[in-house]
């Protein structure tokens, strides 16, 4: 168990292709960690070099107490799940599991015991003799976690280590690692470009993108005060809608006016727009932040569209619809009766409207 | 598979097959037939009323006994069996390690160094024998075993760096991260982990570094001189063809029974053989 501190991180590939840009985070103990982003982001490259798997350009990766810069895979107390399992395919499984301990010299009593334990927490006992080719998906992942957890590292680091099931086993999967975290309470580190996982597994959640950490939160933090643009169109399916919007003032309020759209913008977003009179900036909505518009729903928060798709969902129903040049998804109660071509008018929730400037993409 | 009517299997895949094996198993079979067939027989003009080319209706093991006790065969054989074993350890040795080296350390210029490694390869040997006569001179080599043991490599190291190197690379670089992870160092990683997977890949380029070695010609022919030290395909063909005679009986046995030394090893391996060919790691 320990923390991990990552401090002013960088890494540079070939001297040109900036890949991790200043990444600083604290990784506390028995925490479990998200890195989330589209591929390329930097969060894979990150992982490595915690691993040391990847050079540091330049700051410091600390576990515990003690700065790993130089130190070697082996001797930095860390197991790692990897996306394509890397189980040993000479191996048998109990072997695939025992091979680390073997590597630092356990008694044999006492890599049977480890390994033993091992597969009973995660329901392998009967493959011990097998071979990883002989092994279904769900199965070799099992043991590439066994691996991992009968070492009891300091830290676990896993790469993508579900992207290889199949979406069923992926569900079934996300839960047994939570529950498998709940029970061991070691410090994980979790890759993934799946914002699902990302926000059900994660005790916090660190979204990068270009190799710049977006924003570090909780995972409800981050869907409902998305920093910024990308954090608000990233976490959240299906995801947020957006529309550029130019402000003005007038009739004491602040008006967001795009083509065939004109919100009045609530009053605490109103105050922080502040001198931005005048500007464009980006109006930001969750789908299930959209309804069909009732009486009580004031006028300046609603608008018209054309409804253009109908996803029925059973437990919702998704609307693509149109406002002019500008789409709108919506998820709305399933008993709506609505047809394909219907024009509807929609209400925004108040309190849920997100703004963007248009030129940082920071939060307003 | 080719579907269809019955006459397009035939045209387009049993006929071009049966030609193929044909054409493949001729030199074997007139081997074979040549190495029975009674001096007599050997030797009748082909417009002789009884001439009989593909059978023998008087089959002998003269020539087999000829190469046996008026040659020496036998010392031939374990002369080329010694050397190819020895130049194939070494060089595997040395093409398991510079492979791995090659493709997986990325050190500076690995890529050049690999292509100019394999451009070794291409050199003739026809061009190199020149300069390593003169170094197995200088370091009075010539005519004793070592002169080939370690003039083999010179070509069989470059060839297995190539193939292990390109095995290596098919390897999933994750299983090595893995084992250094779990503890291993680069060095124990590459025991434990990558050379059993690479098992296949070493089979095969012992395989074909056996196979070139017992079947080179040029440097045996150059650097051997006494009956005594040769190698097989060297001493079959200087002992058996004297000025424009060719005794093609003991020829033929000679040949015959050099090649089944090298039949033996890879119907023995030709499973993992095969595998190595193919390459597939799967996790």
């Amino acid at each position: 168990m320990a923390l991990v501190s990552i401090r002013n991180v960088n890494k540079v590939y070939d001297g040109n292709v900036h890949a991790v840009k200043n990444v600083d985070l604290e990784i506390r103990d028995k925490e479990f960690m998200v890195f989330v982003g589209p591929s390329g982001c930097g969060k894979t490259t990150t992982l490595r070099m915690v691993a040391g798997l990847e050079s540091i350009t330049s700051g410091d990766i600390l576990i515990g107490d003690t700065v790993v810069n130089q130190l070697p895979p082996m001797d930095r107390d860390i197991a790692m799940v990897f996306q394509n399992y890397a189980l040993y395919p000479h191996m048998s499984v109990f072997h695939n599991m025992a091979f680390g301990l073997k590597m630092r010299k356990f008694d044999k009593a006492e890599i049977d015991k480890r390994v033993r334990d091992a597969a009973a927490i995660l329901g392998i006992e009967d493959l011990l003799a097998r071979k990883p080719r002989q092994l279904s998906g769900g199965q070799r992942q099992r043991v590439a976690l066994g691996r991992a957890i009968v070492r009891h590292p300091q830290v676990f680091l896993f790469d993508e280590p579900l992207s290889n099931l199949d979406a069923k086993l992926r569900v079934q999967m996300r839960v047994e690692l939570k529950k498998l975290h709940e029970r061991l309470g070691t410090t994980a580190i979790y890759v993934t470009h799946d914002q699902v996982e990302a926000m059900t597994l994660g005790d916090r959640v660190v979204v990068m993108k270009d190799g710049v950490v977006q924003q570090v939160g909780e995972p409800l933090e981050l869907y409902n005060t998305p920093a910024n643009r990308f954090v608000a169109g990233f976490i959240g399916s299906p995801a947020m809608n957006f529309a550029e919007v130019t402000l003005s003032a007038s009739g004491g309020k602040v008006w967001a006016e795009a083509p065939g759209l004109k919100i009045g913008l609530p009053e605490p977003v109103a105050r922080r727009v502040g001198s931005r009179n005048g500007t464009k900036a980006t109006v930001g909505v969750r789908p299930e932040d959209l309804h069909v518009a009732g009486p009580a729903d004031p006028a300046e928060l609603c608008f018209d569209v054309e409804v253009e798709v109908i996803e029925q969902l059973g437990s919702e129903i998704v609307l693509d619809t149109r406002a002019a040049s500008n789409a709108f998804v919506a998820s709305v109660e399933p008993t709506l009766r609505v047809r394909m071509h219907d024009r509807l008018r929609l209400a925004i929730n108040p309190n849920r409207l997100h703004l963007f400037d248009a030129a940082t993409e920071a939060a307003i | 598979m080719i579907e269809g009517a019955a006459w397009r299997r035939w045209v387009f895949y049993n006929i071009p097959l049966i030609l193929f094996v044909f054409i493949l198993l001729f030199p074997f079979y007139w081997m074979i037939i040549t190495t029975f067939r009674p001096d007599g027989e050997l030797y009748r003009p082909w417009n002789a009323a009884n001439y009989q080319p593909f059978w023998t209706n008087n089959p002998t093991l003269d020539h087999i006994l000829y190469l046996f006790e008026e040659t020496s065969f036998e010392r031939w054989m374990v002369n080329t069996m010694v050397i190819a074993a020895v130049s194939t350890v070494i060089s595997l040795f040395c093409g398991v390690f510079a492979g791995y080296a090659l493709a997986r350390l990325n050190f500076p210029y690995a890529g050049g160094l690999g292509t100019a490694i394999f451009v070794t390869y291409l050199v003739p040997q026809t061009l190199l024998f020149i300069p390593l006569a003169e170094i197995i001179r200088s370091f009075r080599l010539g005519d004793t075993p070592w002169s080939l043991i370690l003039t083999y490599p010179t070509f069989l190291i470059p060839f297995c760096t190539w193939l292990m190197m390109g095995y290596f690379k098919a390897i999933p670089k994750e299983l090595e991260e893995c084992a250094r992870i779990d503890g291993a160092s680069r060095f124990k990683a590459m025991i434990y982990i990558i050379l059993p997977v690479a098992v296949p890949g070493i089979m095969s380029a012992g395989i074909f570094a056996f196979t070139l070695s017992w079947n080179e010609f040029i440097y045996a022919l150059v650097f051997l001189s006494s009956p005594e030290q040769k190698t097989v395909p060297v001493g079959v063909t200087s002992e058996l063809i004297r000025g424009d005679v060719f005794f093609w009986g003991p020829l033929m046995a000679g040949a015959l029974l050099g090649s089944i030394p090298v039949a033996i090893v890879y119907s023995f391996f030709v499973e993992h053989y095969v595998s190595g060919l193919t390459g597939s790691v799967k996790g």
